[in-house]
């Protein structure tokens, strides 16, 4: 009982002075950041900051040189990319990696994979376990589907979609393997002011009806300053601001940072 | 809005109308034979062996280049370390006296086990190269098997292995493919196949997404491997004699060039155009030195017109049939977009 309550009361995900160098390029440097249960924060910084580089070692395609990630307990420095997705970490990609020949519910049900898992002999057999398993996995795919507006597009080939459902269906299928933190690399990008409106609502929903701890990367400012409690702000791999949107647009480093030192022209 | 299903449903659309029709004939013919009704000879059977053979090595080739998308020209290879373990194994055990029907499965099993080692213990290493890379590393596994059969003393080298028993039948044949294309079927439609399916598509975000990439470019090589394994046994006791060259390289294109023709990815596609490629030599037979020419042309103009094989991606079912044949082919091939 008592370790429940402690459990409960542990940050989701501790990053703690990370960094990585590519060459002589120090990319991110002591980057650190704490994240609660249910927060919904933004990372922010001009193109190159290392914004990308930091979702990369959370999800474990590159590994941090210093520093330490924890989710719960559990380090996920040395861990790959699939056993981090299978802890709880799930995310999106900046240019769409959709599995492009699939149809959307393929798509959906491919992340379920690991979740809606059983043995190779009850696949072969075609057992009890098979059929009820593979329900499990159609309806709870097509329930995320219809989420995300997609329930219609079902069969439809993934390449085929508008940009826009190709970014929800992103997004779904991160969310169809019940991550506890979902990371959003520019969710927003490319999509017209009614889209990324959408996009907001939908983002909210999501995160209460799943309970979910949501990471973001966004250039579109409209969109972090209203949805985001928190923002972090990189510029040159170093955090050079944190705080709630408020603080963050009058943060005099900030405007440097995104207008230049001298000549301001954005 | 056309969608193409690709659930468990389609299985009986396929195997109904073509799958079951050929051994509908098939069984028809044997036991019209079993009756003393002789209609098919040793020729025509023959054939049909073959067949069936070929339909197990591009079905489970299939599995490695189409389904999970790894080029791998070594096919020959494993199905010569099925045929040699399960031809000197048959020898070794003639005189223990054990009835065919136990007998056989056994060393075919035996066989497609050492197959599915030799494809573990060469997917390991190589499958963390792509694409071309594997291929030619592929082909080297494939030659280098064919060398050490060359030099072994067990394997009698170039002289080759006489006096395997003849047990491979039509009836052994057809049960075999049956087995072997129902398991590789039920694997591909399950989640094991849309992990192997997602590695095709997007390797970077199947493994995002909870996919042990390497786990399952091992195990879609491994099952392969044991399938080809499992056929060489067929081919060895169907012949009764094999020889490394038997298994040459030209052997493992000869298997490719049936997946290709038949679709990257359809196991379906594949059982059509194994039963073509095989049949179309010998169908051909009475243009006696042009034979070749006609086979090759064929090739060429079926590789023009459809690039994308018989069935493209997509399994055979009665919808697919039925839109083919009311629009003639339109459907696009598709590349991979992984930009």
């Amino acid at each position: 009982m008592n370790d429940l309550r402690k459990d409960s009361n542990r940050s989701l995900l501790n990053i703690d002075k990370l960094s990585i160098s590519f060459g002589g390029l120090r990319a991110v440097s002591n980057f650190s950041m704490k994240m609660e249960r249910k927060d919904l924060a933004g990372l922010i910084g001009p193109n190159g900051a290392g914004k990308t580089t930091i979702f990369n070692m959370l999800t474990g395609v590159y590994r941090p040189q210093e520093g330490e990630i924890r989710l719960e307990d559990i380090s996920l420095i040395g861990l790959p990319p699939y056993k981090i997705n299978r802890l709880g970490v799930a995310r999106t990609f900046q240019n769409i990696r959709l599995f492009n020949d699939l149809s959307v519910l393929d798509n959906v049900k491919i992340a379920y994979q690991y979740r809606g898992r059983y043995s190779w002999d009850k696949a072969i057999l075609r057992s009890k376990t098979y059929h009820q398993k593979e329900k499990e996995i159609d309806d709870w795919s097509k329930e995320i589907l219809a989420i995300f507006s997609l329930q219609d597009k079902a069969g439809e080939m993934a390449k085929n979609l508008p940009y826009g459902a190709q970014r929800r269906l992103e997004i779904a299928r991160a969310l169809v393997g019940k991550p506890k933190l979902l990371l959003l690399d520019e969710p927003a990008a490319g999509m017209n002011p009614q889209e990324t409106k959408d996009l907001m609502n939908l983002v909210k929903k999501i995160r209460e009806k799943f309970d979910l701890t949501i990471l973001l990367i966004e250039h579109d400012m409209s969109f972090v300053m209203s949805i985001c409690e928190k923002i972090t702000v990189l510029d040159y791999g170093q955090t050079i601001a944190e705080g709630i949107p408020a603080e963050i647009k009058n943060n005099p480093r900030v405007i440097q940072a995104y207008l230049g030192g001298e000549a301001p022209n954005a | 809005m056309k969608t193409m299903k690709n659930d468990s449903s389609t299985l009986k659309n396929y195997l109904l109308p073509l799958g079951l029709g050929l051994l509908v004939l098939i069984n028809l013919f044997l036991a019209l034979e079993f009756l003393g009704i002789e209609i098919i000879d040793r020729y025509y059977k023959g054939i049909l062996i073959l067949m069936q053979i070929n339909i197990i090595l591009a079905v489970s080739l299939n599995l490695i280049n189409g389904v999970t998308g790894m080029l791998s020209l070594g096919h020959a290879g494993f199905m010569a370390v099925g045929a040699y373990t399960s031809s000197l194994l048959s020898i070794f055990l003639s005189n223990m006296n054990l009835p065919e029907v136990i007998l056989f499965p056994l060393v075919l099993c035996a066989g497609g086990l050492l197959a599915a080692v030799m494809g573990l213990a060469i997917g390991i290493p190589t499958l963390r190269l792509r694409g071309d890379y594997l291929a030619i590393a592929t082909l080297g596994f494939g030659e280098i098997i064919r060398v050490v059969l060359l030099n072994l003393d067990i394997t009698r080298g170039a002289r080759g292995l006489p006096g395997i028993p003849n047990y491979t039948n039509l009836w052994w044949a057809q049960f075999f493919m049956v087995l072997s294309v129902m398991i590789i079927w039920n694997i591909t439609a399950s989640n094991h196949g849309r992990a192997f399916v997602a590695i095709r598509e997007n390797e970077i975000a199947a493994e995002a997404m909870g996919v042990n990439t390497t786990y399952y470019k091992v195990s879609s090589f491994v099952i392969g491997a044991f399938f080809a394994g499992v056929a060489g046994g067929l081919f060895a006791h169907h012949l009764g004699f094999i020889s490394p060259k038997s298994f040459e390289f030209m052997k493992s294109v000869e298997i490719l060039l049936m997946v290709v023709l038949g679709g990257l990815g359809s196991l379906t596609g594949s059982v059509v155009a194994a039963i073509v490629l095989t049949g179309l030599p010998e169908f051909l037979r009475f243009l006696q030195s042009y034979r070749m020419v006609i086979y090759s042309l064929t090739l060429v103009l079926l590789m023009i017109y459809r690039p994308q094989g018989l069935f493209g991606r997509h399994e055979a079912n009665a919808d697919l049939l039925k839109a083919w044949f009311n629009k003639g082919h339109g459907r696009s091939g598709g590349g991979k977009g992984d930009e």
